[in-house]
C-alpha cells in the first residue's frame, strides 16, 4: 500500500519530537544553540500572541476578516529564520510569521483585513511581496523573480553575501492549482533558484487533503525534476534546517525544491469559517499533542536553558505586544478616498482624473452647500 | 493636433510584421531590461515570425521560449517586472490568453495600485487579434473589451506599419501593463517607417481620413475596412471621416469628439460582437460629451453576439465596406 498523502509516512524529517526530544537524521541536522532555540521560541509564542489578538480584534468588528496561523508556527519561523536577508519572500495570506522573521511590521497587516489598504508595506525593502488572495499566483511570480536573479548573476557566485533566492509559500489547496503547478514546470524547465515551501495544514477550507492528492505531496516534486522533502511542520528545528539546504541549493545554482511542511490549521480557515461542521474534534486532540510550541519549552526546559521566569518574561513581552497592536489597530486612519483613484496606472489616464475631479466635487458639495 | 505623425524622410516601405519586428529589435537594442518571452519566439521567431532572429542577435537570455502555459508566461512576467525587468510577452494567438486571464486582471492590473506605487508592472501582453484569415476556432477572436474593462491595464491596436513600429517601442517603454492587440490579419500589409520620426503619442487617435457628412470610429483591422468604405462613399460623393483611434483605454476622446461635433453622425466599427463592446462605451460617452452635435444615434457595426463562426461563415460575421456603409446609409436617414 502506498504512503496515504494524510498520514504523515515515514520519510518525516524530524529533529525534535512532539515530547521534546533532540533526534538525529541522516541527512539534516540542527546547529543552532540553545540560545537561538530560545529565540525561536520567543518568536512563535509572539506571532501566535499577535494572531491570538487579531482573531479578537475580528470577533469585536475590528477586522473585517482573519487568517489565524495556529499551529503553523513552526513552519513559518522556522522558514523564516531560515532565509538570508537577501533572499525574496512570496507569501499567500498566511504568512504572518514569516512576515515577522521580515521585519514588516504586524500592524500593516492588520491593515488589509481591517480594509484601510491593499497591503501597508514595502515589498521591496522587506524583501517580502504583497499577501497574494487569488490561490497559487504567487508561485509564478516567485518563479520569474527567481529567473530574474539568475539572469542578474545574482545565483552560483559562491558569495554567501551575494548569492539570493526566492521563497515562495502556499498551502495544500494550492497544489491543485493550475499556476503551482505551471510553476513547478518554469522553475524546474530554467533552473530557477526558488524554494516552493508547501504548509500542508491538512484542509483546504473543508477539503480534506484526501480531495487535493492521492499521494503525499512532496512526492509530486518528481514528476517535475526536482527533489521533493516532507518536513514535520511542527518541529522548527527540522524546518530551519531543511529549508536552510533547499534554500542554499537554490542560491548556489542547482535550481529548485519543494518542501512539504506537514502541520495542521489548528484553527479555522478564516474567521468567517466553520470547522465544527466538517472536521473530528478527535483529529484537533491529536495534532494539540504535537504542539510546535509546547515541544520547544519540553526541551529548553529540560536542558536548563530557559526557566519560569523567562517564560513569564516572554509572556509579559507578548502581551505588551498584544496592547500595542490593539491600540496602533483602533487608532489606524481611514484611507483618504484619493487613495482609491491613485496607482491605478503609474500614467493616470484622463477619464479616470475626470472621474477623481467629479467625485471629490461631489462630495465637496455636501460640506459647503447646506 | 492629432496627426502628429511627421513625415519629412520617405522611409522604408515594409511589412507591418516586419515593422513589428524592426521595433523590439531598437527596443531590445535601447534597454538591457527588455526581455521577449513567449512560445516558439526563439529559433522559430514566433507562428508569425514577429521575433524573427532576435534570439540570434540577443541570446536566449532575453528571447525566451517559454514552456506552453499561458499562465505562467504571464505570472513570471510579473516576478520579472517585479525584479526590475521589462517583459514583452507574446500570446500565440488571441483564443489563447484566456489561461493567463487571472494572471492579467487579478495581478497584473492591480500590482501597482496595490502596492501604492511601489511595484509597478511594466509589461507588454503582445496578442495576435482578429479573424479574416480562415483559422480553425479560437485563432480569430477579439477580446479588446474585457481588458478595456479591467482598471490598472492599457490597451492599445496598431492598424498599420509605421504605428505597429512605434507604439510597440511607446508601449514597452511604458511603466504601465499595455495589452498590445496586433491585427493579425494586417501583419503583411506594407506601409512606410519612417525610423526618424517623431512618433505621436501612444494614446492619441488620428483622424486618417478627414469628412464632413458621417464619422467612422475604428481600431485595429477595422481601419482599413473603414478607409475603403470612405473611398466607396467618395465615388458616390458623400465625405466620411475616419479616426484610428490607436488606443482602446485610454480612450482619446477629444479626437473623437472633435469629429462628432463636426460631422454629427458616428459609426464605431469593430469585429468583436457588439454588446458591450468598444462600440457601446464610445456611444455612451459620444451621447455624454457631444448630445447636442448628435444628428443621428451612434450606431454600431460589429461581430454577431455568437461564437466566432467556423472559417467558412466569417465573412458574414465580419463587418465589411458594405456593412459599414449599411450603417452609414441608415445614420444618415435619421
Amino acid at each position: 500500500m502506498s504512503e496515504h498523502s494524510g498520514s504523515s509516512g515515514g520519510e518525516l524529517v524530524q529533529l525534535l519530537t512532539p515530547q521534546g526530544e533532540r533526534i538525529d537524521h541522516p541527512d539534516f541536522s540542527y546547529s543552532g544553540s540553545d540560545d537561538e532555540i530560545a529565540a525561536h521560541l520567543r518568536d512563535m509564542v509572539l506571532v501566535r500572541r499577535i494572531d491570538a489578538e487579531a482573531t479578537a480584534l475580528q470577533r469585536q468588528g475590528e477586522l473585517g476578516i482573519w487568517t489565524s496561523l495556529l499551529g503553523q508556527e513552526a513552519a513559518q519561523i522556522g522558514a523564516g529564520r531560515a532565509l538570508r536577508s537577501q533572499d525574496v519572500v512570496f507569501p499567500s495570506y498566511r504568512e504572518h510569521g514569516v512576515a515577522w522573521c521580515r521585519d514588516v511590521d504586524p500592524l500593516r497587516l492588520l491593515g488589509l483585513f481591517r480594509g484601510v489598504d491593499l497591503g501597508g508595506w514595502d515589498p521591496h525593502a522587506a524583501k517580502f511581496f504583497l499577501y497574494a488572495i487569488v490561490i497559487g499566483a504567487q508561485t509564478l511570480h516567485a518563479t520569474g523573480y527567481a529567473m530574474g536573479l539568475e539572469k542578474d548573476g545574482e545565483v552560483g557566485n559562491n558569495d554567501p553575501e551575494r548569492d539570493a533566492a526566492v521563497i515562495s509559500y502556499f498551502g495544500d489547496g494550492a497544489t491543485s492549482q493550475g499556476d503551482v503547478n505551471e510553476s513547478f514546470v518554469f522553475a524546474s524547465s530554467y533552473n530557477a533558484p526558488v524554494v516552493f515551501f508547501c504548509q500542508n495544514n491538512q484542509w483546504a477550507i473543508s477539503e480534506p487533503i484526501e480531495r487535493q492528492s492521492r499521494i503525499p505531496l512532496y512526492r509530486r516534486a518528481d514528476g517535475f525534476g526536482f527533489p521533493g522533502i516532507r518536513v514535520d511542520g511542527n518541529d522548527v528545528l527540522a524546518v530551519k534546517a531543511v529549508t536552510e539546504q533547499a534554500l542554499e541549493r537554490a542560491r548556489s545554482g542547482n535550481g529548485p525544491t519543494l518542501i512539504e511542511a506537514f502541520t495542521y490549521r489548528m484553527g479555522a480557515h478564516t474567521t468567517s469559517d466553520d470547522p465544527t461542521k466538517y472536521r473530528l474534534d478527535d483529529e484537533l486532540e491529536q495534532w494539540r499533542g504535537k504542539d510546535p510550541i509546547e515541544r520547544v519549552k519540553a526541551y529548553l526546559s529540560r536542558a536548563g536553558a530557559i526557566d519560569q521566569a523567562w517564560l513569564e518574561e516572554l509572556q509579559a513581552e507578548s502581551d505588551a505586544l498584544a496592547v500595542r497592536l490593539r491600540e496602533d489597530c483602533l487608532t489606524m486612519p481611514d484611507p483618504d478616498v484619493a487613495a482609491s483613484f491613485e496607482n491605478v496606472y503609474a500614467e493616470q489616464t484622463p477619464y479616470l482624473a475626470e472621474q477623481q475631479a467629479a467625485y471629490a466635487e461631489y462630495t465637496a458639495s455636501f460640506e459647503e452647500g447646506n | 493636433m492629432s496627426q502628429s505623425q511627421t513625415s519629412t524622410s520617405a522611409g522604408r516601405r515594409m511589412t507591418m510584421g516586419k515593422a513589428l519586428n524592426a521595433g523590439l529589435r531598437r527596443a531590445l537594442e535601447a534597454d538591457p531590461k527588455v526581455v521577449l518571452a513567449g512560445e516558439d519566439i526563439g529559433k522559430l521567431g514566433g507562428v508569425f515570425r514577429i521575433t524573427e532572429g532576435l534570439q540570434k542577435d540577443f541570446g536566449e537570455d532575453r528571447v525566451i521560449d517559454s514552456p506552453l502555459a499561458e499562465s505562467g508566461i504571464v505570472g513570471t512576467a510579473v516576478g520579472m517586472a517585479m525584479r526590475g525587468y521589462r517583459p514583452v510577452v507574446e500570446i500565440q494567438f488571441d483564443g489563447f490568453v484566456y489561461p493567463a486571464y487571472n494572471q492579467i486582471v487579478a495581478q497584473v492590473a492591480k500590482m501597482h495600485h496595490r502596492s501604492r506605487g511601489l511595484v509597478p508592472m511594466p509589461m507588454v501582453i503582445r496578442i495576435p487579434f482578429g479573424g479574416g484569415i480562415g483559422a480553425v476556432e479560437h485563432h480569430s477572436e477579439s477580446p479588446e473589451a474585457y481588458f478595456a474593462h479591467t482598471a490598472g491595464l492599457k490597451v492599445v491596436s496598431c492598424s498599420n506599419a509605421s504605428d505597429a513600429y512605434w507604439m510597440i517601442q511607446q508601449a514597452i517603454a511604458l511603466d504601465d501593463p499595455v495589452i498590445f492587440l496586433e491585427p493579425k490579419r494586417r501583419y503583411h500589409e506594407k506601409g512606410e517607417v519612417d525610423e526618424d520620426a517623431t512618433p505621436a503619442p501612444l494614446h492619441r487617435a488620428r483622424v486618417v481620413r478627414e469628412g464632413t457628412e458621417a464619422t467612422l470610429l475604428a481600431y485595429g483591422p477595422m481601419v482599413k475596412t473603414c478607409l475603403d468604405a470612405a473611398e466607396a462613399a467618395a465615388e458616390e460623393g458623400r465625405a466620411l471621416e475616419v479616426i484610428d483611434l490607436r488606443s482602446v483605454s485610454p480612450l482619446d476622446m477629444q479626437t473623437v469628439a472633435t469629429s462628432v461635433q463636426k460631422t454629427g453622425r458616428v459609426v464605431t466599427v469593430h469585429e468583436a460582437p457588439v454588446n458591450l463592446g468598444l462600440g457601446a462605451e464610445l456611444a455612451a460617452r459620444i451621447t455624454e460629451q457631444c448630445f447636442y452635435s448628435l444628428e443621428a444615434p451612434v450606431l454600431r457595426v460589429g461581430g454577431f453576439d455568437t461564437p466566432y463562426p467556423p472559417a467558412r461563415l466569417e465573412d458574414h460575421y465580419l463587418p465589411d465596406l458594405d456593412r459599414v456603409l449599411d450603417a452609414v446609409d441608415r445614420s444618415l436617414s435619421y
